[in-house]
């Protein structure tokens, strides 16, 4: 009787194995969440250190998660190798945000136990969104993810930069959440489906009517201005400005992870059919992201500024590898080739932001001008050294992975014969070269200005782990690039 | 046996002795002289390293030697280096003379010298990587990687206006060499591979061959450079510290080049035999006009600057002329230019250093007191001249015979060239070295140093020696100049078959 009961549960407990590591996070978010509400002390920072754990522990569940694709809730969440690509960079993102909060955040006194909790439940909506394979769970998922990004983005509450930030971000956000739905009500209208699966067997039955591709381009519409993409870009450089740094790196690591996933799984595996129609939008936002990018970055001095340009224009070239991903084209290398170019992005923005916060020129005062690393080659030639390689590799430039990362997508631009695209690209990466090179020429080529706090080792732990990834990817790629090419064959 | 990777350890000699300098503590005066000390050994040990190379390569074989071929982005782009007699020289080049621009950096870098010597090791490591590499990635990846250091170099150690002469090096050749990354890319798609070996032998459409060929033209006419594209050239010359202009001189345009003659030429045969007749023009075109520019200089490292690039339309005439002469004569002409411009920019370093002062006119009567230095800069500067007897006569020579066989106007008036520069490197040989020593501040000037005159000497030697016995050189390169010049002969001939088949037959038209 009881051993029957006993199977029966375990039976029903192994169904759900697919969603495990998502509930693992959710549930570790409540716990945390109890302990900083019962504890008498603050407990941020012992909880933002959990809260890593729990991430990196998320991490090995979905690496044993078997590797085949399982779909649970009528084909509303799907698990598969594509997902746990996107799910462990993801994952990876949020740790590293963690870990480059835990300084900055006592210093600011803000290192409430609300912040870990908030980040692991932003991740958990951003797994699910990666994982949604039907648009009312996608729609679903995203709003777990942006509402916990609104309240991050705003997190430093006595700061009015941080809570205009917030704000802004909220109301652009709730707006492109509504050109989504509307997307999808279209979509759901035309083809009488929510599921991915079925949107594609109906679209490759009747074909793209109007209605449809006017679903289609909200839809795209909502997961662009996620992304920050052109012409949804106009939140970006004032939120990542104002949000604290640490949600500014998590914004430009993780939040984009998911937002990519998302665009990907829903134009090759609900529009397989409509490649044509979602194509030329993806050619547009790309070369618009692109070109904004470039010429945006020239003139800002405040340096998470620019780095929010920078990330624009980077969502742009992932793009250009999207686009290439059609049958006929570049197919899977396609998709192979945003992934290591997201991956590799990751690394790099994670890097960068960690030397932001390296910017530290009081007890409790952080700069953010370009100017003040005047001439820090000299006090800190390490730090120096590992931002201007990271900066050469957010430019291209070999034998940094940044350069693997152009070669793939524009290796796959040109498989797919989108020639064109892949010169405008390269035009515009030497024109965006330009800013890049400018904080190069500040650090090393003009006289010595303000001199730094020493680094906190939280932060040193980032810069080192993601500059040495940047840095020695060219010794040994081929992890990487097996890894992308298997996630990438789920769709074709 | 495997056999020993002697390559790769040339490339990572000079990476090691710069991770040796960066783990060194201290900026005092001893922590500094023993940076230059590593980097001159790690440079020296290279260089020997390299003259193993140099006596165990097979001149009788043509194809590539010391192969080491490993999986490294994916099966068909993979590490795969190993030299040849057209890469062997410069790799030669390259390791002769580091040690010489570390030794004359020596006194006069006495800022970051760490930072400095870490930036030259790690430069040298990616030259000789370029002249190795037989896969284009790769070779992408050295040709470019090259860059960061050169900007650094420039930027952080150059004169006043050095922040816009390192971006302007870096951001023209950062856009040439992009459009050669997407001409790969679409290689890559139509053969499958990026190994150049595979490539060599792989025949590219006409019609796609056009485009490749001017994709590859705009990275390595930027590099060599080529007229119109040479601004950045001046710029960067004057504005860089004296190693680092001799190393832009005597390497980083060789690599333009040899791109020329180990691909472009080859790879793209049609297209090439096609184009010819635009880069003889823009050779002949370069070698005037910038001959004349070089005249008009009144700052002593931009005239030498401007004469290197008329120098390089001597080998862009020589690679496009086709013929075994002319290619052989460009292969030459750039390993006689490395030694000679390299000498001439290390020599304007050593007054550079005493008065501080490129201008031509702040100097005059040295002969009075630097009769050794007035020896050194005259044997060069004949060098530069092309007098028989220098090095620069052979490379000079043999372009204009292999031109005059391709093409007999190129030839006549690349043949100005060589009076131009008779003109304007003894017009500044006679401004500084002759006449009285008038001027007040070069009442008390040294003479060279036996620091200097040990840099100075062995290419000085050099220059002499292969002037009058250029057959070692000659020797090494032909096989694989011939090699290399085979398809766009075939092509030649094809064409002329065609033409004349045309030919016949419209004769019988005629005579029906």
């Amino acid at each position: 009787m009881l051993s029957d009961a006993f199977t029966k549960a375990s039976t029903m407990f192994s169904t759900y194995a697919p969603i495990y590591p998502e509930l693992f996070v959710v549930l570790a978010a409540f716990v945390l969440l109890m302990w900083g509400v019962y504890n008498r002390y603050p407990a941020g920072l012992s909880i933002s250190i959990v809260a890593v754990g729990v991430l990196v522990g998320a991490m090995f569940l979905i690496a044993r998660q078997p590797s085949v694709a399982q779909e649970l809730f009528n084909g509303a969440f799907v698990d598969d190798g594509f997902a746990r690509f996107m799910k462990i960079l993801t994952l990876a993102g949020a740790a590293l945000a963690i870990l480059l909060s835990l300084d900055y955040m006592r210093r600011e006194r803000i290192l409430h136990f609300e912040y870990p909790v908030l980040i692991l439940l932003a991740t958990a909506g951003m797994m699910l969104t990666i994982s949604a394979n039907d648009l009312i769970s996608l729609y679903l998922a995203l709003e777990l993810q942006s509402l916990a990004l609104y309240v991050l983005a705003a997190f430093h509450r006595d700061q009015l930069r941080s809570t205009e930030a917030g704000l802004k971000y909220f109301i652009l956000g709730i707006l492109s959440s509504g050109l989504l739905l509307y997307g999808a009500s279209l979509v759901y209208g035309y083809t009488g489906a929510t599921n991915f699966a079925r949107i594609a067997e109906v679209v490759q039955v009747s074909g793209a009517s109007v209605g449809l591709v006017f679903g289609l381009v909200f839809i795209l519409a909502g997961l662009a201005f996620k992304l920050a993409a052109v012409p949804f870009h106009m939140w970006t450089p004032d939120v990542y400005e104002g949000a604290p740094t640490p949600v500014t790196a998590f914004f430009a690591t993780a939040a984009k992870m998911s937002a990519m996933a998302m665009l990907i799984r829903v134009v090759l595996t609900a529009f397989p059919d409509a490649t044509q129609q979602w194509q030329q939008i993806i050619i547009a936002i790309s070369v618009g992201s692109m070109a904004l990018g470039a010429f945006a970055a020239i003139g800002q001095t405040n340096i998470k500024r620019l780095l929010g340009y920078s990330s624009i224009g980077h969502v742009g070239y992932a793009l250009v590898g999207l686009a290439a991903a059609v049958p006929g084209g570049a197919a899977a290398d396609g998709v192979s080739a945003v992934l290591i170019y997201l991956a590799i992005y990751l690394a790099m923005t994670a890097g960068a932001f960690a030397c932001v916060l390296a910017m530290r020129n009081g007890r409790t005062t952080y700069s953010e001008s370009i100017s003040d690393l005047a001439g820090v080659s000299k006090e800190q030639p390490l730090f120096a050294f590992l931002f201007a390689m990271l900066l050469f590799s957010l430019a291209g430039i070999p034998p940094l992975a940044g350069f693997f990362a152009k070669l793939y997508v524009f290796s796959a631009a040109v498989q797919s014969q989108l020639y064109w695209l892949a010169i405008v690209g390269v035009v515009l990466s030497v024109i965006s070269a330009y800013y890049y090179l400018r904080i190069v020429k500040v650090m090393y080529f003009d006289e010595k200005g303000e001199t730094f706090q020493p680094i906190a080792p939280s932060v040193k732990i980032t810069l080192g782990i993601t500059a040495a990834f940047t840095l020695l990817f060219f010794l040994y790629p081929s992890p990487l690039k097996l890894a992308a090419d298997a996630a990438s064959r789920t769709f074709f | 046996m495997k056999e020993w990777p002697i390559l790769t350890t040339l490339m990572l000699l000079p990476v090691i002795g710069a991770l040796l300098l960066a783990v060194l503590r201290g900026t005092d005066a001893a922590a500094l002289k023993n940076a230059r000390w590593i980097a001159l050994w790690t440079t020296v040990v290279t260089f020997a390293l390299s003259l193993i190379l140099l006596n165990d390569f097979d001149h009788a074989n043509p194809g590539f030697q010391f192969v080491e071929h490993r999986p490294w982005l994916s099966d068909t782009i993979t590490y795969y280096v190993g030299v040849d007699g057209l890469s062997l020289p410069f790799v030669i080049l390259t390791t002769f003379l580091m040690p010489l621009t570390i030794l004359a950096s020596w006194n006069s870098i006495t800022v970051r010298v760490k930072e400095y010597m870490i930036a030259f090791l790690i430069l040298e490591a990616l030259m000789i990587g370029v002249f190795c590499a037989l896969d284009l990635v790769l070779f992408y990846l050295f040709f470019e990687g090259g860059l960061i250091p050169m900007f650094i170099i420039i930027g952080v150690w150059g004169g006043p206006r050095r922040v816009y002469a390192s971006f302007k090096f870096f951001l023209y050749t950062l856009l040439g060499s992009l459009f050669m990354l997407i001409a790969i890319l679409v290689m890559y798609g139509m053969a499958g591979t990026t190994e150049i070996p595979a490539l060599l032998k792989y025949d590219f459409p006409v019609n796609v061959q056009a485009w490749l060929w001017f994709a590859f033209l705009a990275s390595f006419a930027v590099k060599l450079p080529m007229w119109p594209v040479h601004t950045w050239l001046p710029d960067a010359h004057v504005e860089a510290p004296t190693a680092g202009s001799v190393v832009l001189a005597a390497i980083l345009l060789k690599m333009g080049g040899y791109g020329f003659i180990r691909f472009s030429l080859p790879m793209f045969p049609d297209a090439s035999v096609q184009f010819a007749p635009l880069m003889l023009t823009l050779g002949v075109a370069a070698i005037i006009y910038t001959s004349l520019v070089a005249f008009a200089q009144k700052d002593m490292k931009k005239l030498i600057a401007y004469s290197s690039v008329a120098h390089m339309g001597f080998v862009t005439i020589g690679v496009f002329s086709g013929t075994e002469q002319g290619v052989q004569g460009a292969v030459f002409q750039m390993i006689s230019h490395g030694i000679v411009s390299g000498a001439l920019f290390l020599a304007v370093g050593v007054v550079y250093d005493r008065m501080h002062t490129r201008e031509i006119a702040a100097y005059g009567g040295l002969a009075d007191r630097m009769p050794i230095y007035a020896f050194f800069f005259m044997v060069f500067t004949m060098a530069n001249v092309g007098l028989p007897g220098t090095s620069g006569f052979v490379g000079e020579f043999l372009t204009l015979m292999g031109t005059f066989e391709a093409n007999t106007v190129a030839a006549f008036f690349a043949c100005f060239g060589l009076i131009l520069s008779a003109v304007y490197a003894l017009t500044l040989y006679r401004k500084m070295i002759f006449g009285k020593l008038e001027k007040p501040s070069l009442a008390t000037i040294k003479d060279m140093s036996p620091r200097e005159i040990g840099i100075m000497a062995p290419l000085l030697i050099l220059t002499i020696v292969l002037g009058f016995y250029p057959k070692p050189v000659l020797d090494m390169t032909s096989g694989s100049v011939k090699a290399m010049i085979e398809p766009y002969q075939k092509e030649l001939q094809a064409k002329a078959d065609t033409g004349a088949a045309a030919k016949s037959f419209a004769e019988l038209e005629n005579r029906r």
